[in-house]
């Protein structure tokens, strides 16, 4: 997961990815795309393809990557699973702050009628 | 004037990374400031809320010295040995709209985050906004990819929309 991240934590990598959701592209289109010379283009390719985010075929004389959608898969339900854990503790928040104001609620509202 | 709770829809979570090294969440509480305040930091009440209990995890410590250079420490329990460790000191302490601390998930002890919780009432409804900054990109990738006990603007909001869109 870290490594999914900190793929697509660098813009021109996620460009990429963004670019590939289409469909496959060679090296070279994808570099023509998003204007990055081949080395830059060739760099961002390969930890992409170490992070399980792209997969390779060669095809006639050139090397066609694809998007592999797992890792992202992933991610999304860690990302979601991360803010449900959040959205569980102050469902239970929730329950603390409505006992707060029922034993601090008739203090709260004698304080008021005094203003 | 405070909303009424039954029959109303639950107030949602978000959360979104902004940045490398931030976090921001949100979260309205249909009640006035200070209780939400003393909710989110007075140990007597932390205790009962901060472990997510549909998770299988209880709260084994909970103290906190709420005021500046004070110190907190809570711990959560799974079963009989597992045991994650959270702790920090209180930087800022303004009762009921600003509160500032750092954390450490213990067993990352060079990731200290800062965190930033604002409390912003309005027409009984206090929302809640935390900001965690972390000392890096990495050590938030870790945090986040460690779910702590269980387990995102411009490239950022991308990738939540790539995400959402290829998982869908």
């Amino acid at each position: 997961m870290i490594e999914t991240l900190t793929a697509l934590a660098e813009p021109n990598r996620l460009r990429i990815v963004e670019l590939l959701r289409t469909h496959p592209r060679p090296v070279g289109a994808i570099g023509a795309a998003l204007r990055l010379n081949q080395p830059q283009v060739s760099k961002h390719l390969r930890v992409l393809k170490e992070a399980g985010l792209v997969t390779v075929e060669p095809r006639a004389q050139q090397r066609v990557y694809q998007l592999s959608p797992e890792p992202l898969r992933e991610l999304s339900e860690w990302l979601d699973r991360y803010r449900r854990i959040w959205d569980e503790r102050f469902n239970q928040m929730d329950d603390v702050i409505e006992a707060i104001q029922a034993k601090e609620g008739k203090t709260r509202h004698d304080r008021r009628k005094k203003r | 004037m405070i909303a009424e709770r039954k029959g109303e829809p639950m107030m949602a979570t978000s959360l979104e990374r902004t940045s490398d090294c931030e976090l921001v969440m949100r979260r309205a509480f249909r009640a006035p400031a200070d209780i939400v305040f003393d909710a989110y930091t007075k140990p007597e009440y932390v205790r009962l809320w901060w472990a997510p209990k549909p998770r299988g995890v209880t709260m084994a410590q909970c103290d906190a010295d709420v005021r500046p250079g004070g110190r907190y420490r809570y711990v959560l329990a799974r079963g009989e040995t597992e045991r994650f460790a959270f702790s920090g000191k209180y930087l800022e302490v303004t009762r009921p709209t600003r509160l500032v601390y750092t954390q450490t998930f213990e067993a990352f002890p060079d990731g200290e985050a800062i965190v930033t919780v604002r409390f912003e009432e309005r027409d009984g409804v206090t929302t809640l906004v935390a900001h965690d900054r972390y000392p890096s990109k990495e050590v938030l990738d870790g945090a986040l990819a460690s779910g702590m006990e269980d387990g995102a603007r411009e490239s950022f909001e991308q990738l939540a929309q790539l995400v959402a869109s290829l998982s869908g």
